[in-house]
């Protein structure tokens, strides 16, 4: 086992290494750079003596493999710079706008372990009714709709029935502040997000559980019990559950590290100061240490979540841990 | 991810036929007898990809006609799902944005998953240090989530449906790659494979001609679930305003921009596009998924 | 005597709609907070003096002072500027070379150190002379100053290289904050990242990307002001989520535009409780043909380009869908210096007799030999009003068998294209915040002169009549070589101007005292706002 663990930790390195690179190259082919888009952005008047001058600050004009260099120490010093936009050190920046979207995460996976577990396991008990067809066409309509859609079209509709009703509308407040500090506003605020964030990752959870239990109860052991009538048939199905839960559970840690792309688009209809957001002004303004920073980011919660799966599995295959 | 990763696991089949097997049409039959859901996707699939080939016929408008004096109007006789900021006939729009939806679906999801068979199928079959390489090539782009490698590819090569097109494909393949690796995998095993090797049989016939027969079950079923995913896609970085342009019919542009703003005083012109992209890819992830029903064995119904 | 009517006309020219403040005003309350929106994403330092963007300017403009200022009571005036910081406007002396002010007395910055003429001096020499490695956004616009010295504590001295009459208006420039010396003298680049000004408000909270905040500066020296106890401005990018804040009353307004339908939405929708302020915007579209690339080096193919578009027709229709309505040439609808509606309608594409300037275009391109010329208007990927102008351009084209395809890009790579000349034509903007003609227009000149002129053309007889204006100290004359200026421009058809854009700011009806003006970059320091609550 220790072996394994040591060699499937090294091949994190790799990964990270190539990721990088992947994303310093990608942003360097992107046509125009961080200073154009600062001195000349509103259309006003910039001159080239101002970009040479910006290229020189932000140590844009050292040779590349002397950039890509440095990028790579930092990252191994967590240096992640300072954002090229602003001025003010990468990690401030991502600091500053966390909370909102860890919350709205959190939230999310919350709404959806609490929707998928139970849906799915009923849908895979009572396989083929009615039941198990509403189950599935909502879980295929949660992964069918575009989460931005639904961010767009709830807030309409929460605008439209709270003016019918109150004869003023209501809409989620538009600045954001900590949940201690006032936890009915900031939840008023993350609500709305979290269920069309959750909606999909529900989906994608119920039926995985559905399928997994769907083996679990297609094993022998579960039929032979069945067929002895030893037990009862909700300690059968709970016991099938179980263990089922490990893909659905595995599955839920990965599609965690996926959130970002759903958080991207919701965190735009929404107006709220999160991670996605700021990686679409990052790419926008072409500010390559924030974009790096953040792009290494999601890539490392993507490589531990599946090193922690995998570990998990190993350490769950009697082959691998004792050997 | 629509596809369940944990339940493609297939029991190698040798490429001979089985000694009893139904006739074509009665299989077919009961495909569609049992499920039902399957049929019905099927159905929206048909109907999207019919109106996407037939969109001269069916649309009643020329989509991209400017009418400043009908903007934002509601549906009505004339215009059947209403008209958007610049006038023109929304249904129009979405017939033709049928079309467009097809053909970058289709695209991404036929190119991605080719790519990714290939390359899955060969680091499978050649194992070692190929193997090694290409399995961290595919983690490092499937650590990058769809939408910010999409970002990165349109901000560079600039938009468009081809462009958008590439922007899909790309994070698509290693995830093929992956999953037909692992079914590969189990089909590199069989002592047949080093029958043929031994009988001096070419790498590209016995990848080609063993291999690639028996991971063509978790393939279909992956490029279902791409063409899916695909329109999706196309839809955010639409609606980021990365993807087709101007004045292109596309239901994922037709989304951005105005559709939001006048979402209040409008609602059709948000709503009946997203509502045509929901059931579009219901349509497909629920075909995909009796596919899957079906091609599976472990998933056969008791 | 042409000066007085001058501003009679620059005071009518300008619509002022329904629900804005009468003449006979309530005496202002005190207290509350303004809760508005900036219609951006935050600029990327918090230097007015070094940015260009109005995410900075409507965050920071209310902690600072300036010099000298459009009259915040009547600030749709193009003419009438008034003092901030200095005691009375100076007449010029020497020629018009020497213009002297005098500072208040008892200005205290925020941390309680007192502000002097050094101050001043040392703020406008930030602008005007940056010290290498310091970014001055509008340095070019003060070409014309040769020294800024503070003889004394209460005194600041201008001197200019040559008379001329854009120096006042230059020098009402929003942007140019008045910093404490102290600190520029420890730091250049001290306020990218702080806030320290002699305003009406203070900073209470900076959330990068989110909000800031401000309250009351008790030691204000405009007595009375400012009424609010406070404000908060929040960073809001999208506009349904500005129309929906409204609606909802989670903000009171934005300080830029909003278009004609989210303004009739919300006026449907909240009756008297919304009431919204309309002006014409310092702001247009231009049409740019690259002349270095064929066709478009032929002058026939560009006159028969602006004379296809029925600019009368297509501004009204186009006003009731985008932010854009008044018809007009290089310069500013409201000011004295534009031209009349009669000098305007001799110039090429802007002929009432839309029919007969279309077949004169279709004779130029049978004549240059490109009847079916089709090629490509690079667009910027903005909804106002770029692609409805965009879209409007298009169809006007085909009405003279142009095939034209429209190429949308996000502003990154549109400015880069226009940069490197790899387009062959271009649909810009053109925005300046102080109305200030006689400056503005020098982004026409070609582009030897003016590096941002993406037209790509030469001639010296433009810039001739130019540096003759600029040094004109008398209006009549001025205005003379202004029309000699815009003719040789249509003449040639280097560049046309389309439709100028249109304010239109609702906000909720608590909100009193504040007045639009030309441009979304005056008048945002809230001083004399109150809330009638």
């Amino acid at each position: 086992m220790g072996r394994y663990v040591i060699k499937r930790v090294l091949l994190v390195i790799p990964t990270l290494l190539g990721a990088a690179a992947l994303v310093f190259v990608l942003m360097r082919l992107v046509p125009g750079d961080v200073c154009v888009v600062r001195l000349g952005s509103s259309g006003g008047t910039f001159d080239p003596k101002a970009i040479a001058l910006c290229h020189a600050e932000l140590g844009m004009d050292r040779p590349v493999l002397v950039q890509f260099l440095d990028f790579v120490w930092g990252f191994l010093r967590l240096d992640f710079g300072t954002s090229m936009w602003s001025g003010a050190p990468v990690t401030s920046e991502i600091w500053a706008r966390l909370p909102i979207s860890l919350e709205i995460a959190i939230l999310a996976t919350v709404i959806a372990i609490a929707i998928a577990i139970p849906l799915g396991a009923i849908s895979a008990i009572k396989q083929n009714t009615w039941i198990d067809i509403v189950v599935r066409v909502f879980a295929v309509g949660g992964i069918a709709t575009p989460s931005f859609w639904l961010g767009i079209v709830s807030l309409l509709i929460v605008l439209d029935v709270t003016s019918a009703l109150f004869g003023a509308p209501w809409m989620p407040p538009i600045e954001y502040v900590p949940i201690w500090q006032d936890p009915l506003r900031n939840l008023s605020m993350a609500v709305l997000p979290a269920v069309t964030v959750g909606y999909r990752y529900a989906a994608v959870s119920m039926r995985m559980t559905r399928s997994a239990m769907l083996e679990v109860m297609q094993e022998d052991y579960i039929r032979t019990a069945r067929a002895k009538g030893l037990m009862n048939k909700l300690i059968i199905n709970r016991h099938a559950l179980k263990n089922a839960l490990l893909p659905v559970v595995t599955l839920i840690g990965i599609e965690f590290a996926f959130l970002i792309g759903g958080l991207v688009v919701t965190e735009q209809v929404f107006n709220l100061n999160g991670v996605g957001r700021l990686f679409v002004q990052a790419v926008q303004n072409q500010d390559y240490t924030l974009t790096q920073a953040l792009v290494m980011l999601t890539v490392m919660v993507f490589v531990i979540c599946n090193l922690i799966v995998d570990l998990l599995y190993a350490w769950l295959d009697p082959r691998i841990r004792f050997s | 991810m629509a596809t369940n990763i944990g339940t493609i696991g297939l029991s190698p089949v040798a490429t001979d036929q089985g000694p009893k097997r139904l006739s074509r049409t009665r299989r077919l039959f009961r495909f569609f007898r049992r499920e039902l859901l399957g049929t019905f996707g099927l159905l929206l699939v048909v109907v999207t990809a019919a109106t996407g080939l037939c969109a001269e016929l069916l649309a009643p408008y020329n989509p991209t006609a400017n009418d400043f004096g009908a903007m934002m109007e509601a549906p009505s006789w004339e215009h059947l799902l209403g008209t958007d900021q610049f006038g023109r006939d929304l249904l129009s729009r979405i017939i033709y944005g049928a079309r467009t939806a097809m053909i970058v679906g289709l695209s991404s999801a036929v190119v991605g998953g080719t790519i990714g068979l290939v390359m899955g199928v060969a680091s499978a079959y050649f194992g070692g240090k190929t193997d090694l390489i290409l399995q961290r090539v595919f983690d490092v782009f499937m650590a990058f989530p769809l939408i910010i490698m999409a970002l990165a590819v349109v901000a560079i090569f600039g938009t468009g449906v081809q462009n958008v097109i590439i922007a899909i494909t790309i994070p698509l393949i290693p995830r093929c790659a992956r999953v037909v690796r692992s079914s590969a995998l189990a089909i590199r095993e069989v002592p047949y494979v080093d029958a043929a090797r031994a009988l001096g049989f070419g790498h590209a016939r016995i990848i080609l001609c063993h291999m690639v027969p028996n991971v063509m079950a978790p393939f279909l079923i992956m490029v279902t679930a791409f063409v899916g995913q695909a329109v999706l896609a196309e839809a955010s970085l639409s609606y980021l305003g990365l993807g087709v342009q101007e004045p292109v019919p596309a239901w994922g542009l037709m989304l951005q921009g105005g559709a939001e703003e006048y979402a209040s005083s409008a609602p059709w012109i948000a709503i009946f596009p997203g509502v045509a992209i929901v059931l579009s890819v219901l349509g497909i992830n629920l075909f995909g998924d009796a596919l899957r029903d079906t091609l599976d064995p472990k998933l056969r119904k008791r | 005597m042409g000066i007085v009517r001058a501003i009679v006309k620059s005071a009518l020219g300008v619509v002022l709609a329904l629900g804005a403040t009468t003449a006979t005003a309530e005496a202002p309350k005190r207290g509350g907070i303004l809760t508005y929106m900036i219609p951006a994403d935050g600029g990327p330092s918090l230097d007015g003096h070094r940015e260009t963007t109005y995410a900075v300017l409507h965050a920071t403009a209310p902690f600072y002072s300036v010099l000298i200022r459009v009259n915040p009571d009547d600030p749709s005036s193009t003419t009438d500027f008034r003092c901030d910081l200095c005691v009375e406007l100076p007449k010029p002396t020497d020629d018009g070379l020497t213009y002297t002010f005098k500072i208040r007395k008892g200005v205290k910055f925020h941390d309680g150190s007192p502000l002097t003429a050094a101050d001043v001096a040392a703020s406008w020499n930030k602008v005007v002379h940056p010290k290498p490695g310091v970014a001055s956004a509008r340095e070019n616009n003060f070409v014309m100053v040769d020294t800024i010295t503070a003889p004394d504590d209460e005194t600041v001295v201008f001197k200019l290289k040559f008379a001329t009459l854009t120096f006042l208006p230059a020098l009402a420039d929003p942007y140019a904050y008045i910093y404490s010396k102290q600190k520029l003298d420890q730091d250049m680049h001290w306020y990218e990242k702080n806030i320290l000004g002699s305003g009406p408000f203070k900073l209470v909270d900076y959330q990068i990307g989110q909000s800031i905040k401000g309250e009351r500066n008790p030691d204000y020296y405009h007595p009375g002001q400012p009424y609010l106890d406070g404000f908060v401005a929040i960073f809001a990018p999208k506009q349904a989520v500005r129309t929906d804040a409204i609606r909802a009353d989670r903000a009171a307004l934005e300080f830029r535009s909003l278009p004609p339908s989210a303004r009739d939405q919300l006026v449907k929708e909240l009756g008297d409780k919304i009431k919204v302020q309309e002006s014409d915007w310092n702001c247009g579209n231009v049409v740019t043909p690259n002349h270095q690339k064929k066709p478009f080096d032929d002058v026939r193919v560009r006159k028969a380009l602006f004379l296809a578009i029925d600019q009368w027709k297509g501004a009204q229709a186009l006003s009731k869908i985008a932010i854009v309505k008044t018809v007009g040439s290089i310069v500013f609808p409201g000011s004295p210096l534009a031209a009349t509606k009669e000098e305007l309608q001799q110039l090429i594409g802007y002929s009432p007799d839309i029919d007969k300037s279309r077949a004169e275009a279709r004779r130029l391109l049978k004549e240059a030999g490109q009847e079916n010329l089709s090629f490509e208007l690079l667009n910027r990927n903005v909804d106002q009003p770029y692609k409805y102008v965009g879209t409007w351009l298009v169809d006007e084209w085909s009405k003279v068998g142009l095939k034209v395809a429209q190429k949308v890009v996000p502003t990154g790579p549109w400015l880069d294209a226009m940069r490197s000349g790899d387009f062959t034509v271009a649909l810009e903007a053109n925005c300046q915040n102080v109305v200030n003609p006689i400056a503005d227009v020098g982004r026409w000149l070609p582009h030897e002169v003016y590096r941002e002129n993406y037209g790509y053309f030469a001639d010296p007889a433009m810039i001739d009549i130019y540096n003759r204006m600029l040094r004109e100290t008398d209006f009549a004359k001025a205005r003379a070589l202004m029309r000699q200026f815009e003719t040789r421009i249509n003449g040639q058809a280097h560049q046309l101007m389309v439709t100028w854009w249109y304010r239109i700011v609702p906000m909720r009806s608590y909100v009193e005292g504040w007045k639009i003006s030309p441009s979304h970059y005056l008048n945002q320091d809230l001083a004399n706002i109150w809330l009638d609550q």
